[in-house]
This record gives structure tokens, sequence and C-alpha cells, in this order.
């Protein structure tokens, strides 16, 4: 038998291995899953994993993906390095779309430089107040925030609807529920021709290395981790958990509407009920593998946007359900948690007892 | 707006079938959370119930395989979120999550042949006479078995709870886990059981939706039952008796939600009539306990002035989706409504719930 005996100091080299072991054991145990499914594993891996990273477009779209991932992940690790569960950045995501779509048509008639920034606004503004609600409803009623801010997102989907098949239905869409394709001033710019890179991957890459100086210089990233790590001790310094709570709630909440209001302006230029794609919840898993370190994140949301990339072209190519990616991630995830043991234990085995 | 085609026996018969998958995996849930662990993969599980159950019964032409499937099923899926938390210790919080996801993929994977089968029907429990009595027949002998099995299950977890030694053995495990190991219980197993259990639960309930409720098999049918269900444990405060109350109060606002949509009723009317209902109970509660009114006040104003409108206005229409927000935004009202008490909840919540346990040396 095996015993766990508990490490003095957290391993920093698990910290980094145990990653690479949840992706390899992923790979492993999704690749069986594809062979009870009757399919090639070895071919399937090398379509997800390995194609899309030598063909350029692929490439270019990995950015594409793996910005949003990234920004809402680096706004939730805030919260979850706090103890403070936001697990609805899929809703908070939406409302930002909405409310940026919301800005973009309302000045549909009207160019200028200052739409993009004032969807910006709108979209960030949106997500955070999305947010604000469950964070709301913790501090002054003691609410569960992972309960509300997950019914927040049936919400918000219902809300998408609404709108889109309401007042931003595109007049001239044959009652389909979708909004007008967005004007030029609407549009983010792109960064490299011919992809669909757009702002919005730079502005990612900047709110990271902002996160990394909030959470190792900042007074507030000192109160996130102390208030995760030693909820008495952070009591006792003074740290008033209230205000830790709406200053995650409220980052991350406004990182996914951003992160809403980059995907409605960048590639889907319209709003559309089929929007939100998972990656509010996908986010969840990229801020764990990432270890909620800011550039860890960015590793992470890059090997999860390939999952999305290599995951439709399996879908093409080999006739493997979407599903099956989905699959994977949660699978992903478990590996990941549960390999998390390594770096507060050592697993030894047992000794005998000596009987007296 | 025809309100003459609406039936109450009918509405309430309906009410409970749409309460029932929610009275089963609550149920379990709240076993689960007896024993001290926190399980947020309900969603996750009832899917997977869901789905094998359907698959089950349609492979095998018998519902009752199907229950069984997907009983297994959930069990297993919970068994092993069980091994995660319990022996490796992981996050209870992260690891709820993950089986959510894992769930919902693997469902979605099997499910791909199943969209658009037909499952087996389930038949109702005839009993010869009973069911022909008028109005109480209807209400109360006119179901399958599983409803009157999800009501036996919730008065058997009372029981088992309340005046089992057994029962007091998790209830021990559930709120202080270092005494009840010092103590000898096999703190563990029992918890593993017990997440066995509320997996079992989750999947009836799930499998309840996809054979009964809706018989069909679609992708990511539960939409966010697993999360009412969690929701209706705290509602509950931790007491099974009151997860049958919040489960019909939660079907009953499914059923108010989709036959407004159906025949096209101002929504105002319902709405109106359930705050002042709301009002009313929770201004009594607060009386009696001497708590502030403000809030039960808020809502009798509200429902009135809802009413009111309705009234003034019938022809007044709103699109379904703003309608199918209600049964997520009522999660959300009760939510406060029952965390607001701060006393109550902490007397009732297993003061282990969601702590790891390890034992050193």
């Amino acid at each position: 038998m095996w015993r766990l005996e508990a490490r003095r100091e957290p391993s920093r080299s698990m910290l980094l291995l145990t990653p690479v072991l949840a992706v390899a054991l992923t790979v492993i145990f999704g690749g069986a899953l594809f062979a009870a499914l009757g399919k090639d594993p070895v071919a399937a891996m090398q379509v997800i994993f390995i194609d899309p990273l030598f063909d350029p477009y692929s490439r270019s779209e990995l950015m594409v993906k793996g910005a949003p991932l990234a920004l809402i992940a680096i706004g939730l690790s805030l919260g979850f390095r706090a103890g403070i569960w936001n697990i609805g950045a899929e809703g908070q995501f939406i409302m930002g779309a909405v409310a940026a779509s919301a800005v973009a048509l309302a000045f549909y008639d009207v160019q200028g430089i200052w739409l993009l920034p004032l969807m910006l606004v709108a979209g960030t503004a949106a997500g955070a107040a999305w947010a604000m609600i469950p964070a709301l409803l913790k501090t002054r009623f003691g609410a569960n925030e992972i309960l509300v801010s997950l019914m927040l997102v049936y919400v918000a989907e219902q809300f998408l609807i609404a709108m889109v098949s309401g007042p931003l239905r595109d007049p001239q869409g044959f009652n389909f529920p979708l909004s007008r394709s967005f004007h030029d001033s609407a549009v983010l710019p792109v960064l490299i021709e011919y992809t669909r890179v757009h702002v919005g991957v730079l502005v990612t890459l900047a709110l990271v290395i902002a996160a990394q100086v909030l959470m190792s210089r900042h007074i507030l990233g000192f109160r996130i981790r102390l208030s995760g790590e030693a909820p008495r001790a952070a009591r006792f310094a003074g740290v008033d958990r209230a205000h830790v709570t709406w200053a995650c709630m409220g980052i991350s909440g406004a990182c996914a509407g951003m992160a809403g209001m980059f995907e409605v302006a960048g590639p889907a230029q319209q709003l559309a009920p089929s929007l939100p794609v998972g990656y509010g919840f996908t986010a969840i898993i990229v801020a764990f593998l990432g270890r909620l370190s800011p550039p860890g994140i960015v590793l992470a949301a890059a090997i999860m946007a390939l999952t999305y990339i290599g995951g439709e072209t399996a879908q093409f190519a080999l006739g493997i359900p979407a599903a099956a990616n989905e699959t994977f991630r949660g699978m992903l995830l478990f590996f990941l948690l549960g390999l998390d043991i390594l770096v507060r234990y050592r697993i030894r085995p047992r000794r005998r007892e000596v009987k007296a | 707006m025809d309100l003459s085609t609406l039936d109450p026996i009918a509405l309430i018969v309906s009410l409970i079938i749409a309460a029932t998958p929610l009275v089963l995996a609550a149920t379990g849930e709240l076993v689960t959370e007896k024993s001290g662990v926190l399980n947020l993969g309900v969603e996750g599980m009832m899917v997977f119930g869901a789905i094998s159950g359907f698959a089950a019964a349609v492979e095998t032409g018998s519902p009752w395989a199907g229950f069984l499937a997907a009983a297994l099923g959930g069990a297993v899926l919970a068994l092993l979120f069980g091994v995660m938390t319990q022996y490796l210790l992981s996050n209870q919080v992260a690891t709820g999550l993950a089986l959510t996801m894992f769930g919902l993929g693997l469902a979605a994977l099997i499910g791909q042949p199943y969209s658009g089968v037909k499952p087996p029907s389930f038949p109702r429990l005839d009993i010869p006479g009973l069911g022909d009595i008028p109005v109480l027949g209807r209400l109360l002998f006119s179901f399958d078995a599983m409803v009157y099995l999800s009501v036996a299950l919730v008065a058997a977890v009372w029981w088992f709870l309340t005046r089992t030694r057994a029962g007091m053995i998790l209830r021990a495990v559930g709120e202080n886990h270092d005494a009840a190991h010092s103590l000898g219980m096999k703190v563990v197993p029992i918890r593993l059981a017990a997440i066995a259990f509320g997996g079992a639960c989750a999947g009836m309930g799930g499998a309840y939706l996809s054979l009964v409720r809706v018989p069909q098999w679609t992708e990511g049918m539960t939409a966010g039952a697993g999360w009412i269900a969690l929701a209706i444990v705290v509602f509950a405060s931790w007491k099974p008796w009151r997860v049958l109350v919040g489960a019909y109060l939660f079907g009953g606002v499914t059923i108010l939600q989709l036959n407004t949509q159906a025949l096209s009723l101002n929504p105002a009317l319902p709405a109106g009539a359930g705050l002042i209902a709301v009002g009313l109970v929770w201004l009594g509660l607060s009386l009696r306990a001497g708590r502030p009114a403000d809030l039960p006040l808020a809502a009798l104003v509200l429902g009135v002035a809802a009413l009111a409108f309705g009234l003034a206005d019938p022809r007044f229409q709103i699109g379904s989706a703003w309608l199918s927000m209600a049964p997520y935004l009522v999660t959300i009202l009760v939510l406060v409504v029952m965390s607001r008490d701060r006393t109550r909840a902490a007397l009732n919540a297993p003061a282990s719930l969601g702590r790891v346990f390890h034992v050193s040396g």
C-alpha cells in the first residue's frame, strides 16, 4: 500500500511538471476514447495537436481562439486565488458581446474612430456589471456566488436570444435571429493581413502583463493572495473580504465582457445566438492548467485553442464529433486536479507495522 | 387569452412531473452534502444519467433497465469524483466543475446516435379503481412509479438521517470528520458511499427527464436542472422534506412559465400572483421570527404592481426567451432569501462541508 506524506513546502518542480503530465495523460486516455469510437487514435492526435502548428492559417487562428480564453482565464484566476468562485464567465462574456453589439448597431449609420472604444467600454462595463450581481448578493446576503453566477449564464443566454430576435434583429434578415453585420468602423482592425488576428490579441497580452504586475507588486494582488492562502491572517491584517470579492468578481467580469466585445467585433462581426462557444467554461480549465499564473495561462490558452482548431479539423477530416473535444477538456481538468496532490504530498510506500 | 383551457388538476400533475427530476437529484445531493462533501457535478451526473438511461432503455426496450443503468452511470461518475476528492484530496469545487464538463461532453458523445430516437414509454402505475376517483384519483394516483419512488426516497432519506444509527454516523462525519475519525468511524468509505448514492439519484433524475418528462435525447437537455437541484438543497436548509417543497416550487415555476408561453398569457399575471403568494408566506415567517420585513413587503408591493399591470393591459406580451429566464431568476431569488438568514443556514449546513479530510502520519 501507499501513503501520503505532506511536503513541508509545495514542490516547485511538480508545480511545473503536473500540467505537462496531465496533458500527456489526457492524450493517452483521449486516444483510447477515439480508439473505442473506432477512429485511428494516432491520426486523430496528429490532426488535433500537431497539424495546426504547421499550417500558417491555423497558427494565426491559435491567437484568435487563444486570446479570449487567456483574457477570461486571467480574470478568473484572480478570484480563484482568493477562493472566490466566479463560474459564470460565460454569461459575462455574452453580456459584454450584447452590450458592444447594441452600441455598434445604435451607431449603424455613423462612422468614427470613437466607436470601437465606446463598444469596448460598453462591453467591459456590461461584463463587470453582470459579475457584480453575484458579488453583491454574496457580500450583502451571503448567497453562494457559484450558483448565482451560473444561473446568470442561463439568463444571459436567454437574454441574447431575446435581443437578436427582438431589438437587435436585422430588419432585412427575413426574421432570422441575427443582427446586421457591423460596418467597418465597428470592426476591430486586423493585425496580420489575410488572417483574423485582431487588435484584441495585443490588448490581451498587455492585460496579461498588467495582471502579473498586479499580483506580484500591487497591494490588491497581495490581499487577494493572502485571503486565499490564509483567510484568518487576512482578517487580522485588516483585509476586507467584501472588497476583495467585489474587486475579483468585477475584474473577472470586466475581462470576460471585454473578451465578448472582442469576439463580436473581431471574428464574428455580428451578433448571433451561436456566439457563445463555451469560452467562459473552457477558461476555467485554462486558469487551472496555467496554475493561476499569468504566463502559465498564456501557454494553457494556446494549448486549449489548439484543441478548438484541431478539433474542428478532426470533425471534418475524421468525423470525430465535436463532443469528443468537450470530453477531452473535462478529462484534462480531472487529471490536472488529481495530479495536484503531487505538489503538496509525497507518495511513499507504506512501511509494514512491526508488531510488538 | 383563454383561461378556460387551464385545468388546475392537469397543472398540478404536470408540476409534479416537472419537479420529480429535481426531487431525485436534490435528495441525492443532500445525502452527499450531509456527509460533508460538496459535489458540484450534479449537472454532469444528471446529463450522463439521462443518456445512459436513455440508451439502456432503447437497447433493452425496458424503461426499468434504463433507470437502473442511469443510477449505475451516475454512481460511477460520482465515484470518479469520490476518488479524486477523497483519495487524491483534490479541491471539491473545481473537481465538481470538472465532473460537469466531463459528463456533458461524454453524454453528448454517447448520445450522438440516439438523437431523434423514441424511447420505450414508461407505463403509468394503474391501480384499478383508485385512478377513477374524481379529482383525487387524478391528483394522487395517475403517475408513473418513479414519482412515487421519488417521494418514498425523500421519506427514506429522512428516516435514515434522523432515525438510524448509520444516518447519525453519516451526519457526524459531515459535521466534524476529525472527531468522527478519532471515534473510529471510517470517514472516507462513508463519504464514498454518500457520494455514490448522490450520483445514483442524480442519474435517475436525469433519466426521468429523458425517458418520461421530455421523452427524447437532446444534447445538454438538463439545461441547468443540476444546478437548480444544488440550490434546492440550500433552500431546503439540508432537510429532506423541504427538498420536496423546494422541488415542487421550481416545478411550479417551470410549468407556469411553459403555460404562459403556450397560452400567450400576460406574464405579469402569474408573476404578480406568485410574488404576492411568496411575499405573504415570507412576511408571515419574518414577522414570527421578529426579522425585518422590508424585503417581503417589497415582494408584496411588486406583486400587486405586476398584477395591476397585468389586469390593466391583458394583451401585453413578451418574447418566450424572457419567460424562459424565470426558473433561473427564481433560483437566484430563493438563494438570496435563504442565505439572508445566516443563523439558520449556519445551523443546518454540515460543518465540514467542502473541507478536505486527510489523516496525517
